[in-house]
């Protein structure tokens, strides 16, 4: 059987690993990119638009005119006044998360200039347990509402969260109440918000805060919704329609005013803040 | 009178069962059992006070589920009178989860809202196990804003295990509906009394939750979801309800130490399903009162009091 014996090296053997990070596949269409276009495409696929997620800081930077981001309430942490055990304390997950992102908590807060135009920006991040909203999100979105109704400035809330954090119960459910209530103030005072939801937005932030904008703008193909595809399922027992939840489907329903690619976001939340502000 | 036992109450059950029969031999035979009989209706009453008041937080859920609960419609009857019920939320539908409408309570005119459960499967597909769809949302909130147009004080009875997650639901735009209603409640200007008097499930159930004064019947579970849900996606297993039932301090006792809740409403020894007048009873009271007590305020002063109210909730470091 000598001929089917291996007579040089085990050719898997030499195969060189890739660089850690420098490559990605495009999880819409399997394309394989390199980092650097990626990140010329602010994280979208060239080949098919998916948008990939992206940290709080990142989509600052795309947002927000270089050297003007000021963040506010940096600070602010959870504590664990229910002492939550599931498969692993509250507590340990706390400290995990934040070892892993670098951030205090799901959502950065801060002021900024967009083109100029003064703004109050939140920006959530999903590795964060998540995105999931708890006392900490519920209070650093209050805070910038409040900064947004002092400063006079127009608020933009950047979602993607799965929703309340089950960790803080009844105390997260409260904070989908006091965010939607401290938006009336700012409504009153008639300052715009503008929410922008990107992949995925579900759960009690959809049902608060990130449904609540003036104007309502999504990332092309995010998730949105209010119970989660997989519960849906199970609850009907029904099949979901191709492109249920999607951003597309939402505008189709009336839910949202505009999807807008990333590479075109920063411009169209300028004009259209400009077409508030301006006489 | 109930059918449906729960394990925990059974010894209390069999002990009245009894007395039942203890008396029903005592009048056919012509015995004096009165002596026995008092003592053990005295130790019934010991046995309940002393189950009653050493419940687990999963036999509270338990208890808020139990199909004899009077439901709002039954309070609504047993507390009020000329209650006109008003239908449809005016762009979709009819709801038949959400009810509500104008009553008399006491001496003044409210405006009632609760999510409906049904007593049995042909009811309970009627009202869709009490979970509404977006329209309910919708219902509800166009009921508040007609109070409010009217200046009537708006009281909302909330018993469901959730919005329904469903692909109409989702059509419809249930996560707008809520969002929505928070906002709107939060800013009305007539006085808002939410009473959570069964299961109090996460966004559906604050679709109608956000006001001046929230209570909670004493064996209500109030959270940010259903204890078997929060073991399916923790635990990844629906084996672990009791345990999250625990984690998710879902207790009126416990919620009125987290400031979630204002006020606890006792039930009758026993529970609410056990004596459905004594429970209208007491919430009545409760309920004239709280709302004399809120009826003085100014709308202007009434909102500012409810948004700070809700602006303060949750703890923090920093």
């Amino acid at each position: 059987m000598s001929w089917f014996k291996r007579l040089t090296k085990n050719i898997s053997g030499e195969r060189k690993e890739l660089p850690e990070g420098l490559w990605t596949k495009c999880e819409g269409c399997g394309e394989i990119i390199h980092r650097s276009q990626l990140e010329l495409n602010l994280w979208t696929c060239h080949k098919c638009n998916y948008h990939f997620r992206i940290n709080s800081y990142d989509y600052i930077n795309i947002l927000i005119d270089k050297g003007t981001f000021k963040e506010i309430d940096k600070k602010i942490r959870s504590v664990d006044v229910l002492n939550f055990v599931d498969t692993k304390p509250y507590k340990e997950r706390l400290k995990e998360a934040m070892k892993k992102t670098g951030l205090n908590e799901a959502i950065v807060t801060g002021l900024g200039k967009m083109n100029g135009i003064s703004v109050v920006i939140g920006v959530m991040d999903f590795r964060f347990i998540g995105g999931s909203m708890g006392s900490v999100v519920g209070e650093k979105v209050a805070r910038a509402i409040e900064k947004a109704y002092k400063t006079k400035n127009p608020l933009i809330i950047v979602s993607s969260s799965g929703g309340a954090r089950m960790m803080e119960s009844a105390l997260s459910l409260m904070q989908m109440a006091k965010t939607a209530a401290m938006l009336t103030k700012l409504a009153e005072a008639r300052i715009p918000y503008i929410s922008v939801l990107t992949d995925p937005t579900t759960g009690g932030v959809t049902a608060s805060y990130a449904m609540l904008g003036d104007i309502n703008i999504a990332e092309p193909g995010a998730l949105i919704g209010f119970a989660g595809p997989r519960v849906i399922k199970q609850a009907t027992g029904k099949d979901l329609p191709e492109g249920f939840q999607r951003a597309e489907f939402l505008l189709e329903h009336g839910f949202i005013d505009l999807i807008v690619h990333r590479k075109e976001l920063k411009n169209k939340l300028v004009q259209i803040l400009k077409l508030l502000l301006e006489k | 009178m109930s059918k449906f036992v729960l394990d925990f109450e059974k010894p209390i059950i069999e002990l009245e069962q009894k007395i039942e029969e203890m008396r029903r031999f005592a009048n056919s035979g012509g015995v004096d059992l009165s002596e026995e009989i008092k003592n053990l209706e005295n130790k019934v009453e010991e046995l309940k006070k002393n189950i009653y008041s050493n419940l687990t937080r999963w036999q509270k859920v338990q208890i808020a589920r139990h199909p004899d609960r009077p439901y709002p419609l039954d309070y609504i009857y047993l507390m009020m009178n000329d209650f006109v019920e008003l239908h449809g939320d005016r762009y979709f539908g009819d709801d038949k989860a959400m009810i509500g409408g104008f009553a008399r309570l006491d001496n003044r005119t409210v405006m009632v809202i609760g999510t409906q459960k049904g007593r049995d499967t042909k009811s309970n597909l009627y009202r869709n196990f009490g979970m509404p769809h977006p329209e309910g949302y919708r219902k509800a909130l166009r009921l508040m804003k007609l109070a409010e147009k009217f200046n009537k004080p708006v009281i909302t009875l909330i018993d469901t295990p959730g919005a329904y997650p469903g692909i109409g639901a989702e059509e419809r735009g249930q996560a707008e509906a809520i969002a929505k209603n928070l906002f709107e409640m939060a800013r009305l200007q007539v006085p808002i009394i939410v009473v959570i008097i069964g299961e109090g499930a996460s966004g559906g159930a604050l679709g109608i939750g956000v006001g001046d004064r929230v209570l909670m019947l004493e064996h209500a579970w109030y959270s940010v979801i259903a204890p078997e849900s929060c073991s399916s996606i923790l635990w990844r297993s629906w084996d672990y309800k009791e345990q999250a039932a625990e984690q998710l301090k879902l207790t009126a006792q416990d919620l009125i130490k987290l400031g979630v809740i204002d006020r606890i409403v006792p039930e009758p020894l026993g529970g609410a399903h056990r004596d459905h007048k004594e429970a209208a009873r007491i919430l009545r009271e409760i309920l004239i009162e709280e709302l004399e007590a809120l009826s003085n305020i100014k709308p202007k002063k009434l909102v500012e009091m409810r948004i700070e109210k809700y602006r303060k909730m949750g703890f923090w470091e920093e």
